[in-house]
């Protein structure tokens, strides 16, 4: 299979402080590929300047085999390249449904509204029951489930989801990976930052383990759960 | 050895969040103690406490036989111990030199002017900062900055150092010379308390860890026996048995 995406020696950081230290990783279409580390690794970092919310200071994005690196935030969302971010960012004081338009503001993403808001009622029928609730109201799991919604009306070639599990309860995040799971079923490219690294190993095909900005292994789950530099990568012993 | 700073049953809450809970533990002189945890787990909260940005709810501190718990921070310094902080808090307009005598004029030995001034420079060569004595702080580079905060800490002259992630953002080749200026700060008979994310240079340093976790002391030892505690890898790694239910059920 081939690499949808691909990160070449990325560069990156927040003012003086530089963050990524050439991190490169691909991401095969049709996989869910995962990126595990410790906090302050530099996980969230990698997905802003994937996605354009930060400028990469070297290197090179590459999406189905074109550079995209300088395409601004919102261009990216147009070809496909989608981000539910840390923390949700839902709009709070929106409805569910007033979400989900908000996905779908892309002319491409526009044109397949209907089929979109169908598929994600279906796979969350909790949305479609409280469609005209506020946002802000939801509990943390149902917010989740909102933002991968919202997500999806993108209509989205690669989902970039950072943080799936934390803070929520383990039934719900049993359903969130039951959803991956049908997603990825469905053909969709899953990237996902997550905490639990023993989660991220059981779901994923290819995982990447980086530790303060830089690649520090990677490969399949279950080769990689047997090594020691996943602990070494996490408490540096 | 004994104890130079005794932390006893210290709790503090921001309302409905329990940053600091029931924490104890002792710091001994000479030694370097790593304080480690995942984000949020009251690292910065605990430094906060000690040198008195805030108060406790509950327990006592105890530094150098004397309770400092909930003294002003002014007083604290006074009693000789000081601190860097995680985002560099230089004073951007003044040099380096002028940086560093504000600290030894606030610091352990009340010193006047003449001897401050003469006690900052001395710490800024101490940091590698002797080729920027009279640049401003804001020209810094980052690199600058956080040897700024130390040698601001190291002109009081304190007895006990707590530095919070003062290898963040540096490159290796930083991170290597600031590892150095950290062991030799050590041997001029300083007590070190750090926060560091890099692991590898913390477990290094440090003679004994203490690792936080949701504001509560989850394990304390050597280096080697903190890395290979279950719950300490549970608490990075995540737990292992949500992934084992939920592999077994999808």
């Amino acid at each position: 299979m081939t690499a949808l995406l691909e990160l070449e020696a990325i560069d990156a950081g927040y003012g003086e402080v530089q963050v990524l230290w050439g991190i490169s990783l691909a991401v095969r279409r049709g996989e869910l590929t995962t990126i595990v580390g410790a906090n302050g690794a530099g996980k969230t970092t990698t997905l802003r300047a994937l996605v354009g919310a930060i400028a990469t200071r070297r290197g090179r994005v590459l999406f189905d085999g074109e550079d995209v690196t300088k395409l601004p935030a919102h261009a990216k969302v147009a070809r496909g390249i989608v981000l539910v971010p840390e923390g949700r960012q839902l709009f709070a004081a929106m409805s569910v449904e007033e979400n989900l338009e908000m996905g779908a503001f892309s002319r491409r993403a526009q044109r397949s509204f209907d089929t979109r808001l169908k598929e994600v009622f279906e796979l969350f029928p909790r949305l479609k029951d409280r469609r005209r609730q506020k946002a802000g109201t939801f509990s943390g799991g149902e917010q989740q489930m909102l933002a991968i919604g919202r997500g999806l009306m993108s209509d989205p070639e690669i989902l970039i989801i950072d943080e799936l599990s934390l803070g929520l309860a383990p039934v719900v995040v049993h359903q969130l990976f039951n959803t991956l799971k049908k997603l990825k079923a469905g053909g969709l490219t899953i990237l996902l930052v997550e905490q639990n690294v023993h989660l991220a190993f059981a779901l994923s095909d290819h995982a990447y383990v980086i530790a303060e900005g830089r690649l520090f292994t990677e490969g399949r789950p279950s080769e990689l759960a047997a090594k020691p530099e996943i602990r070494q990568a996490y408490l540096g012993l | 050895m004994t104890a130079l700073l005794v932390i006893d049953n210290v709790s503090k809450r921001f309302g409905g969040l329990a940053a600091v809970q029931k924490l104890s533990f002792t710091i001994e002189e000479h030694e370097i103690l790593g304080l480690i945890g995942p984000n949020g787990a009251g690292k910065s909260t605990l430094f906060n406490l000690l040198n008195g940005v805030f108060a406790p709810d509950t327990g006592r501190i105890v530094f150098r036989g004397v309770d400092i718990t909930g003294e002003l921070p002014y007083r604290v310094a006074r009693a000789g111990l000081a601190r860097t902080h995680q985002i560099v808090q230089p004073l951007g307009g003044m040099s380096v030199r002028e940086n560093c005598t504000v600290g030894a004029c606030f610091g352990r030995d009340n010193l006047p002017l003449a001897r401050a001034r003469a006690a900052a420079e001395e710490a800024a060569v101490f940091v590698g900062l002797a080729d920027r004595l009279e640049a401003p702080a804001s020209q810094l580079t980052i690199a600058g900055k956080k040897r700024l905060e130390l040698a601001r800490a190291l002109a009081a002259q304190p007895t006990l150092l707590l530095l919070d992630e003062v290898l963040a953002g540096l490159n290796s080749t930083e991170v290597e010379r600031m590892i150095e200026v950290i062991r030799r700060i050590r041997q001029r008979g300083i007590t070190i308390l750090m926060i560091e994310h890099l692991m590898q240079a913390i477990m290094s340093l440090s003679d004994r860890i203490v690792v936080l976790n949701s504001g509560q002391k989850l394990a304390e030892g050597p280096p080697t026996a903190v890395a290979n505690d279950p719950a300490v890898i549970e608490a990075y790694l995540g737990d292992p048995e949500l992934a084992a239910e939920i592999r077994g059920a999808i």
